[in-house]
């Protein structure tokens, strides 16, 4: 890559012609040009989380004035002995397992046959991703409905192939049910994120390493398992990390469809969270399990990216 | 296609794969098709058992969408003229009359207000920084680009809880401008990582030119860089303005009246006994059709923009 636009300019032109550029510096426009948006996202992203850690110490509420005192880390160590917290982490868990578990089984299958190229593939697709550019909470309040015992269409559907009475379960309402309602609905629709992703690792696939594969006799089985399979997987990863990061901060879809409940059986984080902000409004306290949250969710990203960047290498 | 390709699917293969493609789309396409349904249903079809997929049309829910009624009592029935026209007479045929506008066209009207401002500003200034990190040595780009990427890993209610805190000191809760510098400052991660990748795509030579023919480096930026970059710049605006529109998390928090947008209205759309559903379907028809239509128009770009640009087709 070739360097400053400038250098080479001044390289290939005569002395003269450098001469009449005018107007600013380079240095004085980029910072012109990048310096608004740094400004903004200080103001709004990182003045903001030094504010929370800082109010991480305190007992503040900000529903009730009074004498702010600084508590050292007490509401860490309340939250991280909070029985409620690792019930939230636990049902995030199980949320971020399947949810990622389903969507890149079936998010891969569906790239691999799209890939197979039959007539009208490009349509079917688009109307595959449709449910994923979709509002989360205005899709999510409408699949409350689709829930209902007995008249959404859901457990009708259910009742039609199964044969299970459609006013015998309720999806949102039952304990054991509920965890999976909101899986279904993620997985429906975030499936076509990774097949999108999957998609377009299939297609970065040059044809001449499957002919070469023919050549040497291998069987299809043989191909797909040693030269598509680790072909995709950096893509299918980066598939991963964003479901990942998104999931975990999973709060309108889910807040919409169950509210946390039944009891506090699928309260993810998020929801927890905004209950210990702005309901029970223990600022200081949430304040701090806000900045438990962010490390949690950097560290992991940061990990899982470096893992990311080894399989890229090979 | 020309002779024998080993890597081209058979027929048989290629009919299979349809095949279960389309089953899968047309699954993920039914609770869609529900929504727009029953947004045309009377209340009693949308909640009869089983479902009924046929029914008879009925704006009604459209009617309640966009009205708040009264029911008819027994000492108003000498009083009241006949319908005057058609919402008038389906609302008098359930019993009620109708008491005055709903509170929906203007949520709506302030979803496209956020939006747009949001949007327009995410742009301007991401363009900016976009072009200034693809062309110039800036300091610690690496770090700076990264920091702008690591602003959409907060969870939107922790980003809440100081931003409620702030806005009430500055007297923003509940306003347009509050709402439109949050979501430009959230959406200008997007657009910087996106219009970056778009400019860097745009071969240098051009502006080199520019710059030669005595251009200076901003009519070289807005007479040369711009119109090159066009197309990655409206479908990143789209994007921009898709996010804001779906934006529920900081809208449910921060605003609760006046600058309230749709997503966090449309579920409290209640009739008798519980939600509306035609009227909450109405009200989604409405407000997701947008968006299904830049999605379509979107296609090319759709895996790019998803990804921060980080998958390029």
């Amino acid at each position: 890559m070739p360097g400053n636009p400038m250098d080479r300019i001044a390289q290939a032109t005569p002395p003269g012609v450098g001469r009449r550029i005018r107007g600013f510096s380079d240095r004085t426009i980029a910072w012109l040009f990048v310096g608004p948006s740094i400004i903004l996202l200080l103001a709004v992203n990182i003045f903001p989380l030094i504010w929370t850690i800082n109010l991480s110490f305190t007992n503040f509420k900000a529903n009730r004035l009074r004498e702010v005192e600084y508590i050292g880390l007490r509401n860490y160590e309340r939250i991280l002995t909070d029985s409620d917290t690792w019930q939230s982490m636990q049902a995030t868990a199980h949320f971020l397992f399947w949810t990622i578990f389903f969507q890149v089984l079936i998010g891969f299958a569906l790239a691999y046959l799209i890939n197979k190229k039959f007539k009208g593939n490009d349509l079917w697709t688009t109307i595959i991703v449709l449910p994923m550019m979709l509002s989360p909470a205005v899709v999510g309040n409408f699949w409350t409905f689709l829930y209902q015992p007995q008249i959404g269409l859901f457990n009708y559907v259910v009742e039609f192939f199964s044969g299970v009475d459609a006013s015998s379960f309720s999806m949102i309402g039952s304990v054991s049910l509920a965890p999976w309602s909101i899986v279904i609905v993620d997985t429906w629709m975030w499936t076509p994120f990774v097949m999108l992703i999957c998609l377009a690792g299939l297609r970065s696939i040059p044809d001449s390493i499957y002919e070469a594969a023919e050549c040497d006799r291998a069987s299809k089985w043989r191909q797909f398992w040693t030269l598509t399979v680790p072909m995709v997987l950096p893509f299918l990863m980066l598939a991963v990390l964003f479901r990942g990061i998104e999931n975990f901060k999973m709060f309108d879809l889910v807040v919409q469809l169950t509210g946390g409940g039944p009891g506090s059986i699928t309260t993810l984080t998020s929801i927890d969270l905004k209950r210990e902000a702005f309901e029970k409004w223990r600022t200081g306290y949430a304040s701090a399990y806000a900045v438990i949250l962010f490390v949690t969710v950097f560290g992991l990203a940061s990990i899982y990216v470096k893992a990311l960047n080894k399989v890229k290498e090979r | 296609m020309s002779g024998y390709s080993v890597t081209e699917p058979s027929k048989r293969q290629k009919w299979f794969a349809g095949l279960l493609v389309i089953t899968y789309a047309l699954v993920t396409l039914m609770p869609l098709l529900w929504i727009i349904a029953t947004g045309f249903k009377s209340p009693e079809d949308a909640i009869s058992y089983p479902p009924k997929v046929l029914f008879e049309p009925s704006l009604e829910g459209y009617v309640n969408l966009f009205t708040t009624r009264t029911r008819i009592t027994e000492g108003m029935k000498e009083g009241l003229q006949p319908p005057a026209n058609w919402y008038e007479q389906i609302v008098r045929d359930s019993g009620t009359v109708i008491a005055g506008p709903s509170r929906y066209g203007q949520r709506f009207l302030n979803s496209v207000i956020i939006g747009f401002g949001s949007t327009f500003l995410a742009i301007f200034f991401g363009t900016l920084a976009a072009y200034a990190f693809s062309r110039f040595k800036v300091p610690l780009k690496d770090d700076l680009l990264f920091f702008i990427l690591s602003t959409r890993m907060m969870p939107p209610i922790a980003v809440a809880i100081p931003m409620f805190l702030m806005f009430r000191q500055l007297g923003l809760n509940d306003t347009h401008l509050g709402m439109i510098l949050l979501y430009t400052a959230v959406n200008l991660s997007l657009s910087v990582w996106l219009l970056k990748g778009f400019i860097d795509e745009i071969p240098l030579e051009y502006e080199e030119a520019a710059l030669i023919d005595g251009y200076t480096r901003f009519q070289a930026f807005y007479k040369v860089v711009l119109p090159q970059a066009a197309t990655g710049i409206a479908s990143t605006a789209i994007f921009c303005l898709i996010f804001a529109w779906n934006e529920y998390a900081f809208a449910v928090l921060l605003t609760s009246g006046s600058a309230q947008t749709a997503p966090p209205f449309i579920p409290t759309i209640i009739g008798v006994g519980g939600q509306d559903w035609p009227a909450v379907a109405a009200g989604a028809t409405i407000f997701l059709i947008p968006v299904m239509i830049f999605t379509i128009l979107l296609r090319k770009h759709l895996l790019r923009g998803i990804t921060f640009g980080a998958v390029r087709k």
